[in-house]
């Protein structure tokens, strides 16, 4: 199980839903399809067609910004992190 | 009681201003949907919800509901794609209800259509599948499909507006199309008018009418009496042949409203600093200017598309709001204005309707 933190501003538009998880996935993609799977609708908050990241998102396993297909360790920390943007 | 709900979409979540029916008071209520920037924001009489075009920088695009006007909302992008192999839906656009459905429009151009109050969507492919797609140009604006007119007693007639293609019909409800921009002047186009490329800004249908509609063009303004197979143009004494909104009054098909503004090279603000909304009350025979309560003085507004609202009371109220914040009412058509709210962020649309409790 990974240990998932997600962003305040994520987490607000799905009520109830915590910024902190314990989900199963060997990859990003997959703890990414088993965050989706706890609180249906967040695959199209965080990933575009292709599908990819979106543009400003940014995942960090361990520290160290991921991609889809990063692997991802039993008890590893994966951050969720929006982009500093806007104006 | 009879209340005015008007709906505002700015590119910092929606605000809701409600009134009663002297329209000269406005609680305002926002911002919701908050750090998404809203380009449209409907009220769907079937069902008694609020819609919000919505599209976040981090979250991407998505569509609002509200159930109890405003107070609650849940979000939904099911089906709102091209597919993985398709281009990248950037925007939701404009939010259109009509016979039982809900459509959307978005960028890259296409029609997304909802038989479940916006919990999923699909694509109406049809329009895609038209032979001028790989020749689609954006405007300013994107490739954005910004405008959709269902036929209220066709199911299977609409017209959508995407900018800078044109004005395309379907009578099989959407699965063959046909461009409907015959007759509207293409300036920026050297060679002979094409079946697209037409920058069409904005259109709406006469009341009671078949097929009459208005539309405001970057090339001027015009008036079809075939459904959009030829435009006459009736830009007439408009100060410019420059706008963005095209505003139709609810029950007299004659009656008109759109906000002229310099053109592209001169800002897309009102002329001579002086803001004024022109009414046409013979299908764009002849145009008045309306300012009265109007700032007149250092008033460089900038007026979007979706950006006029008209309601449906016995006198129709018209409204508009600025790009800088001002949102200004009319209880009388347009004769007499007020500013009913000034500082709030930049106003991409208006959109109004009447709650009878």
């Amino acid at each position: 199980m990974a240990d998932v933190r997600l962003p305040g501003n994520l987490v607000d538009l799905f009520p109830g839903t915590p910024r902190r998880l314990e989900l199963p996935g060997g990859t990003v993609r997959e703890v990414l399809a088993s965050l989706d799977a706890r609180v249906p609708g967040m695959h199209d908050r965080l990933l575009s067609a292709g599908p990819e990241i979106r543009e400003h998102i940014k995942v960090f396993v361990d520290g160290r910004q991921a991609e889809l297909a990063t692997p991802v360790a039993p008890g590893s920390v994966v951050h969720v992190i929006p982009a500093v943007s806007g104006g | 009681m009879t209340r005015v709900l008007l709906m505002v979409g700015t590119k910092k979540g929606a605000f809701l201003l409600e009134s009663d029916e002297a329209r000269r008071d406005w609680r305002v209520r926002g911002p919701f949907c908050d750090g998404f920037e809203i380009r449209d924001v409907s009220y769907d009489p079937a069902d008694g919800a609020i819609y919000a075009a919505a599209t976040s920088p981090w979250f991407g695009p998505a569509v609002f509901r509200s159930p109890d006007l405003g107070e609650t909302w849940t979000h939904s992008s099911e089906g709102l794609t091209y597919g993985d192999d398709g281009p990248k839906l950037t925007r939701v656009w404009s939010l259109t209800p009509g016979h039982g459905a809900l459509y959307a429009g978005v960028e890259p151009a296409g029609l997304f259509r909802s038989d479940d109050h916006g919990a999923s969507w699909r694509h109406v492919e049809g329009l895609r599948r038209h032979p001028s797609t790989p020749n689609w140009m954006p405007g300013n604006g994107g490739l954005i499909l910004h405008t959709i007119v269902p036929q209220p007693d066709d199911p299977q007639r609409m017209w959508v507006g995407a900018s800078s293609v044109g004005v395309f019909e379907t009578t099989d409800g959407g699965e063959t199309w046909a461009a409907r921009n015959h007759g509207v002047r293409q300036d920026y186009n050297p060679g002979p008018p094409a079946e697209v490329g037409s920058c069409v800004h904005k259109f709406a249908l006469a009341a009671g009418t078949e097929q009459t509609l208005f539309q405001q063009n970057h090339c001027g303004v015009y008036r079809s009496d075939d459904g959009g197979a030829n435009w006459q143009e009736i830009t007439g004494s408009l100060p410019t042949d420059f706008g963005f909104v095209m505003g139709a009054h609810p029950r007299d098909p004659r009656t008109a409203w759109v906000i002229p503004l310099t053109t592209p090279e001169h800002g897309r603000l009102t002329p001579d600093a002086k803001a004024a909304v022109w009414r046409t009350r013979d299908g764009g025979g002849s145009w008045q200017r309306l300012a009265n309560g109007l700032p007149q003085e250092n008033a460089w507004l900038s007026v979007l598309r979706e950006a006029m609202g008209v309601d449906s009371m016995e006198r129709p109220g018209v409204y508009f709001g600025a790009q800088s914040g001002q949102l200004f009412a009319s209880a009388d058509e347009g004769d007499t204005w007020r500013e009913i709210a000034s500082y709030l962020p930049q106003i991409a649309s208006v959109d109004v309707a009447v709650l009878a409790d």
